[in-house]
């Protein structure tokens, strides 16, 4: 991976993948495309099945990105895997509530809520 | 805060990053007149979603089409144009993306993300210029 190019922390926690976005801002077609391709990586190469992503960082969020959530959201179902977002700041869950992502995403409060159960 | 009006007139090629560029001179006045924070996070989406429609859709990336963004802000509102060189669209034929049958498409949100974090957004007759405004929240 290139310098500078890490959008991920990855973090193994039981058989539980925790990936926690590094920028705040997840905008902009490039940046989203290089995080997406992350974010695949860790379905369709790696094989995780069990994902956490965590939003602390992410304080603004475009509707390109929601794409690419939404396609994760496909692979890891098609993988028979599951996916859960947490740690989404007031603002940013506005966004998914107004185009009722909160509705297709599983979405718990912080990372100990999301990985309890899974 | 008294402060004249703040004018900005810029033609970009179709390039993110120089949209990008815009987007953050005009967040930063919106920062120096102390606009509230939701009101800046409304705004950033608004612009991010309006630039790149321009970009990608109205000028499908062709380097050789220009964006138009002209921007006047005040303590009290801020308003915006953004206007592309493609075909145009009509906003009615976009499909509501909150309808079940379009929950799961991985794009189509972008004008009714800006209509509801806006307090007016419009286009032209032929759909390829946008002008949008944000009233300033008061605080209580």
């Amino acid at each position: 991976m290139a310098a500078g190019q890490r959008k991920l922390d990855i973090e193994q926690i039981g058989d539980v993948t925790v990936a926690r976005f590094v920028d705040k801002k997840i905008l902009d077609e490039n940046n989203i495309q290089i995080i997406g391709n992350q974010l695949f990586g860790l379905v369709e190469q790696d094989g995780r099945k069990k994902i956490v992503l965590d939003f602390t960082n992410v304080e603004y969020l475009s509707s390109a990105a929601l794409g690419k959530l939404i396609t994760l959201d496909k692979k890891v179902k098609t993988a028979a895997g599951k996916l859960r977002l947490c740690a989404i700041r007031p603002d940013i869950y506005e966004v998914f509530a107004i185009t009722r992502l909160n509705k297709l995403f599983d979405i718990r409060d912080d990372q100990e809520a999301a990985l309890a159960g899974f | 805060m008294t402060t004249g009006p703040f004018h900005l007139e810029v033609t970009l090629p179709s390039d993110v990053q120089q949209g990008l560029k815009v987007q953050e001179t005009l967040l930063a006045e919106l920062e120096r007149r102390d606009y509230p924070e939701h009101d800046r996070f409304c705004v950033r989406l608004a612009l991010e979603e309006g630039i790149i429609n321009a970009i990608k859709h109205g000028n499908k990336f062709d380097a050789g089409k220009k964006v138009v963004i002209n921007a006047t802000i005040t303590d009290q509102e801020a308003k915006f144009l953004i206007e592309d060189e493609g075909h145009g669209f009509r906003p009615e034929d976009v499909p509501d993306p909150t309808a079940d049958e379009n929950l799961e498409k991985s794009s189509g949100r972008g004008v009714m993300l800006m209509r509801t974090f806006m307090t007016s957004v419009g286009y032209n007759q032929r759909g390829n210029r946008l002008t949008m405004s944000k009233t300033r929240t008061q605080e209580s």
